[in-house]
């Protein structure tokens, strides 16, 4: 479509790193959350992954500072538009976490301590794409952004990167999570613009 | 919650500005005709996308104040100090002007006449406006449902629509509105000017044990707060449906 909107300049910078399809650099932090946030204690966090063959491999809070860290930069692309350059997270691979994980499952269902869940393809954990992130910009991650820890699949958007993540849940079946049945896209490629559903 | 509709992609509908009106010093409603949309909810929101002469185009997300009317709707916009696009459509923005508009879009920030439950909502600053959304949609469908607004804002001067709220709420006695004021309060009024507290929420909303659906928008700092303290009234966590407002950078 062809609409010039008169009177309207803008601001057109020339940000540091290509921005996706409609998105604007943020120099905050912005939060987006659909309910109150969880306060979960340190010493009854858990982490799990239960493959499809109702297997479980769990994780304590000890348990995950003694795997090895990576430090992670990357740029951050909300849905609502914003878009944050150079993000510095501290965390374990997905990889690590998957190392001695058998399993065949195409699909992953992240969940969330407060009921949030979102659903992925499970090679977009792999490969160094995703991380469990526990550090932002060197301090322990805040819980208004997902602290104690929250998944980082940074190349979607930035709903898949679950807040206070408890559970990955394998499957052999895709299973639409929650921003996923309330219009917004099943994979969310920011760099295809991918937000609601049929995008 | 469960309503898988076909995949249907939503497509940038043209949209004119054929009224405006001023809500405060900083605040501007604006009415836009064009768009065909379906299965409209109150409580969302609709991508805008404004594109200069040379070609130039940024895109934000509004919630929408009403859609009373096929193939109309309406935003309020508070402009924002160091904004992009709010200058634009608070102080600029004349009748007959154009912009794009995809949506309505998002299912949770969303209220339906049929659900049942009563509704409490709790809103700061341009928070209010989704709000307002659903207790005119409530209006416009006849719902009986019982509805409780407290409205935080920082002065009478900043508050948003507050003589429609007083209308609404003076000729319906199942909707009641309450105003806080942060900053300065008016002549002759008793609570002092004050952040939101524990104490307010209970004195004004409904207590957690007739199980209020709540809708909590505003801030983020606004947001957190209110949510934790509706926590510690007794209020479910899956009871509470949150909404984060505002600049970009806090």
């Amino acid at each position: 479509m062809d609409v010039a909107t008169r009177g309207f300049h803008g601001r057109e910078t020339d940000p540091a790193h290509k921005l996706p399809p409609g998105q604007y650099e943020a120099r905050g932090f912005p939060v987006l959350t659909a309910g109150p946030t969880p306060q979960i204690p340190l010493d009854r966090w858990q982490f799990t992954i239960a493959t499809e063959q109702g297997k479980s491999h769990s994780w304590s809070w000890p348990q995950l500072l003694s795997l090895p860290q990576e430090e992670v930069h990357v740029d951050i692309h909300c849905v609502t538009k914003w878009s944050k350059f150079d993000t510095v997270w501290r965390g374990v691979a997905v990889d690590t976490l998957l190392r001695n994980v058998e399993t065949s499952a195409k699909f992953v269902t992240a969940h969330s301590y407060g009921g949030y869940s979102t659903n992925l393809p499970l090679a977009d954990l792999r490969d160094g794409k995703a991380w469990i992130v526990h550090e932002y910009d060197g301090q322990p991650l805040a819980a208004e952004h997902g602290g104690p820890a929250r998944l980082l699949v940074p190349h979607l958007y930035f709903w898949k990167s679950a807040k206070w993540v408890t559970r990955l849940a394998l499957a052999t079946e895709d299973h639409p999570g929650f921003w996923e049945m309330l219009g917004y896209n099943n994979y969310g490629d920011p760099w295809r613009e991918q937000r609601y559903t049929g995008d | 919650m469960t309503d898988r509709r076909e995949p249907r992609r939503l497509v940038w509908q043209r949209a004119e500005l054929v009224d405006a009106r001023r809500e405060t010093a900083s605040a501007r409603t604006l009415v836009f005709s064009g768009p065909a949309w379906t299965g409209y909810m109150s409580g969302q929101h609709v991508d805008v996308r404004l594109t200069a002469e040379g070609g130039y185009s940024a895109e934000r997300s509004y919630s929408i104040a009403a859609a009373e009317r096929p193939r109309c709707f309406e935003l309020t916009v508070q402009r924002l100090p160091d904004g992009e696009v709010s200058p634009y459509f608070v102080e600029e923005m004349a009748i007959g002007d154009e912009i794009e508009v995809r949506g309505p879009i998002g299912g949770w920030f969303a209220w339906r006449p049929e659900t049942p439950d009563p509704i409490l909502l709790v809103g700061g600053g341009s928070g209010v406006v989704p709000l307002m959304a659903m207790i005119r949609e409530r209006d416009r469908a006849g719902s009986r449902v019982p509805f409780r607004l407290v409205y935080s804002a920082r002065s009478v001067d900043e508050a948003l629509y507050r003589d429609e709220l007083a209308d609404r709420s003076s000729t319906n006695d199942r909707l009641i509105v309450d105003q806080i004021y942060t900053r300065s309060a008016p002549m002759g009024y008793e609570r002092a000017p004050s952040r939101i507290s524990q104490m307010d929420l209970a004195d004004l909303s409904w207590a957690a044990g007739s199980a209020p659906r709540c809708y909590v928008c505003g801030p983020n700092g606004f947001v957190e707060s209110v949510s934790q303290l509706l926590l510690a009234l007794g209020h479910a966590p899956d009871m509470i449906r949150t909404e984060r407002f505002g600049p970009t950078g806090e």
